[in-house]
């Protein structure tokens, strides 16, 4: 029996989270892979921290995993990663989108955006940092940062040739955005060499 | 073919194919979506949200006495707003299928308890059936059916967080078409006074020892033998953790019809197996059970019955088993609590009401909670859904006999106010109570996702309806004070305020501005003013005094820097709050 590859994937509310998982769950199936996705909705919606598991394999039962089991961790926002890094296993990998959205405690002053958090997690794991929001913002829709990471993370989990993930993409997104939302994927995947 | 589905859209897709032809919910996470994707079937059936659990149940009896398959569905403390009924239909039981999906929420993710409401259907002496995942929602809600028609009983349906918001792979069914049953007159049985009431107490009883027989028999409650040295017995999301840590290793008894419980079952698995072990998430249901009929075994002692569990824990409580983890460096974590939205109609009212001093705030159940957080702190309670007002009014006269001088604020939302808040307010009126309540009117039930209400002109198959007017109904309870204001306009807010505080007698304001996310309606657009303005902060004037700030608003930054506030333009919507809150008119509209 294959081993079950757990992927979490962290951010911020708005950050289309749920989306790139759904493409990243879709296109595993396709792949002929059983499939769980875990999601937490409601109070999460309003600005909190947001994350989703997706889980795959021959067989999958649980549709989360615990600490220390996280195969791939992939954070769309830089501290948020810090909040997860207890999930990932030791020989794991993280993928960072650096990019900062202050809290509320933040904003207010209360306290200051973290200093370091890039610096102390790749001292300690496996660390892709890119800059998927700038990225998307060149290509000139912010929105984009969730497939450039989907791509990203697509290639780092080596599935880039495996699945048809143009027909995912074209299936999932609305179709004035596929094109856009096809060049984010190719230029995510570019990004892990 | 598979569809990858939540459990929650998976039971809507099972009770479209067992036949339902009339559902009904109140929407609550994790449960919401559940009747949101019946809405889709609107050829079959008719989806309705109800004001609240109670009247959702309600109408599922009454469906059900008419002789229809029908679901209702709510969060786990809807449970308790619907418990009036539900243990009545425990006596008289059903006509057509009944199924109350109940969603509970492990962990508290979105809720004010993680009760287990496995205790409702032994209490209540009805059926409880579990699914484990989102193929086992689909098919097990049509035994449900089955099961409620069979027996005459209503069928606890429990889901939990992870159940219900977690997608697996589905594959669909045909919908199969059930008749009516024929009405029949049935006075005996559904009409529950007490000479009726002591007949069907004994056949309630009997109907038990009958539904045990069958836990025995279904394949819902199944064997899955491994190594006998350890047994698990196991329902619910808990299964997929005990499978995910033992695997092949261990026997398993895979509950699906957790009340009546199997007892025979389990004792024959019991005496198979070496060491036995029961997983369940929250309470020890099954545990205790097994206990009292003599059957031992191993569960909370060791399995934590707080908070949601994972297979993680699982492991470590039952192996000892611990994974080797990394650890971020804790100083560089800083929490992210929900906000209010940038542009939230919410904010201009609870800054307005920060600033007052000797008040006490009953707050209540929906986004406007977070006016209870940093910078607004504008809330000091929160106990169920409509409460605000009938414990601001206990809390009022509770002063007032007791000659403390405070002021008592009530608030609540629209979809708040007609689930059970009016009911607080008729004992306000009813009894003159000197609260000011004030009702937060978005157009929308925000929190749970924007369903709609009775305020908002359509139903949740999207059909246009009848609005409730809330200034006539307020005035109809017999409030003689009552003001409508649009919230974002601080002076106007304030002065609603000091108007009410001014008067002698229960007041109510009414705070009219829809939600910033919302999907705006026609009626929305002829009555607001929605354009997408935008403010700035003026560089030059901004003395870096940090009161834009304390509105909260996640698009307002302070830069330590330059000691300067920020907007964030890509998050202002222009509500104009931080405009009218800055002494110094530092923050300006762009292009003014």
């Amino acid at each position: 029996m294959t081993e079950v590859k757990n992927i979490l994937l962290c951010g911020v509310g708005g950050q289309g989270i749920i989306l790139a998982s759904k493409i990243l769950a879709i296109g595993l199936i396709k792949a002929g892979y059983d499939v769980k996705m875990s999601e937490v909705h409601g109070m999460a919606q309003r600005g909190g921290s947001v994350t989703t598991q997706v889980r795959f394999g021959e067989k999958v039962y649980s549709p989360i995993i615990g600490k220390g089991q996280a195969d791939i961790l992939v954070s769309f926002e830089t501290m948020e990663t810090s909040k997860w890094l207890d999930y990932i296993k030791p020989e794991g990998q993280v993928v960072i989108n650096d990019y900062e959205i202050p809290s509320a405690p933040i904003l207010s002053g209360a306290a200051t955006y973290p200093v370091g958090v890039i610096e102390d997690i790749s001292q300690k794991i496996h660390t892709t940092v890119f800059k998927a929001s700038e990225l998307a913002n060149q290509m000139g829709n912010i929105k984009t940062m969730n497939v450039i990471i989907v791509g990203a993370l697509v290639k780092a989990l080596g599935l880039d040739n495996s699945i048809n993930w143009e027909e995912v993409i074209k299936e999932n997104v609305k179709e004035k955005f596929v094109d856009i939302n096809l060049k984010a994927f190719k230029l995510g995947m570019d990004q892990v060499k | 073919m598979k569809h990858l589905m939540t459990g929650n859209e998976a039971v809507a897709r099972g009770a479209y194919e067992a036949g339902v032809t009339f559902a009904s919910a109140y929407p609550g996470t994790p449960s919401t979506e559940i009747l949101e994707n019946m809405a889709q079937y609107k050829d079959d059936l008719i989806a309705e949200w109800a004001t609240n659990e109670k009247v959702a149940l309600e109408t599922v009896i009454g469906a059900s006495m008419a002789g229809a398959r029908t679901l209702a569905a709510m969060k786990h403390v809807g449970v308790n707003v619907a418990a009036d009924p539900l243990f009545t239909i425990g006596y008289t039981g059903i006509t057509g299928g009944l199924v109350l999906v109940s969603a509970d929420d492990p962990g508290c993710h979105s809720s004010q308890n993680e009760q287990d409401n496995r205790y409702y259907a032994k209490f209540a002496k009805i059926a409880c059936v579990e699914p484990s995942d989102s193929q086992e929602s689909k098919d097990y809600i049509k035994v449900a059916f089955d099961i409620s028609e069979k027996f005459d009983v209503p069928v606890l349906y429990r889901m939990t967080t992870r159940i219900c918001h977690s997608k697996g792979l589905v594959t669909f069914e045909e919908r199969k078409d059930v008749p009516i049953i024929p009405y029949v007159k049935k006075p005996t049985k559904f009409i529950s006074a007490p000479a009726n009431a002591k007949m069907l107490h004994p056949i309630v009883e009997a109907k038990l020892v009958e539904l045990e027989k069958y836990s025995n028999e279904t394949p819902l409650n199944r064997i899955e033998w491994g190594d006998k040295k350890i047994g698990i017995i196991t329902s619910g999301v808990a299964y997929t953790y005990a499978k995910e840590v033992f695997g092949e290793s261990a026997s398993y008894l895979k509950l699906g019809f957790t009340f009546p419980l199997p007892m025979a079952k389990i004792r024959e698995f019991a005496n198979e197996v070496e060491i036995l072990y029961v997983i369940e998430e929250l309470e020890p249901f099954i545990e205790e059970q097994m206990k009292v009929a003599g059957i031992a075994c191993i569960g909370k002692d060791l399995i934590p019955r707080v908070g949601e569990l994972n297979p993680d824990i699982v492991a470590k409580a039952l192996l000892g088993k611990e994974r080797e983890t990394i650890h971020a460096n804790p100083d560089l974590i800083v929490g992210r609590p929900p906000t209010l939205c940038a542009g939230c109609p919410h904010r201009g009212f609870f800054y307005t009401l920060s600033k007052k001093k000797n008040v006490v705030i009953t707050g209540d159940i929906g986004c406007y909670t977070l006016g209870s957080a940093e910078p607004l702190n504008a809330t000091d309670s929160v106990i169920c859904m409509g409460a605000s007002i009938s414990m601001g009014h206990g809390a009022a006269q509770a002063f007032k006999k007791n000659n403390v001088d405070k002021k008592v604020v009530a608030v609540i939302g629209d979809s708040t106010f007609f689930h059970t808040g009016v009911n607080s307010l008729i004992t306000v009126a009813y009894n003159q109570g000197n609260t000011v309540s004030v009702i937060l009117d978005n157009r929308i039930t925000g929190m749970t996702g924007h369903q709609e209400n009775p305020g908002s002109g359509y139903t949740l198959q999207g059909d246009s309806t009848n609005v409730i007017n809330i200034p006539d109904l307020v005035k109809a309870i017999g409030i003689k004070h009552v003001v409508t204001v649009n919230p974002l306009k601080l002076d106007e807010m304030d002065k609603a305020i000091e108007d009410a505080f001014a008067f002698e007698g229960p007041s109510v304001i009414i705070t009219r501005w829809p939600c910033v996310l919302k999907h705006f309606s026609p009626e929305d657009k002829k009555e607001f003013d929605l354009k997408k303005k935008l403010c700035h902060v003026v560089e030059d004037k901004c003395k870096g005094c940090r009161i834009c700030t304390k509105t909260g608003c996640p698009a307002i930054s302070f830069d330590a820097t330059t000691k300067k506030a920020k907007i964030d333009k890509f998050m202002c919507v222009g509500c104009e709050v931080c405009l009218q809150a800055c002494p110094f008119d530092a923050i300006e509209r762009v292009g003014e």
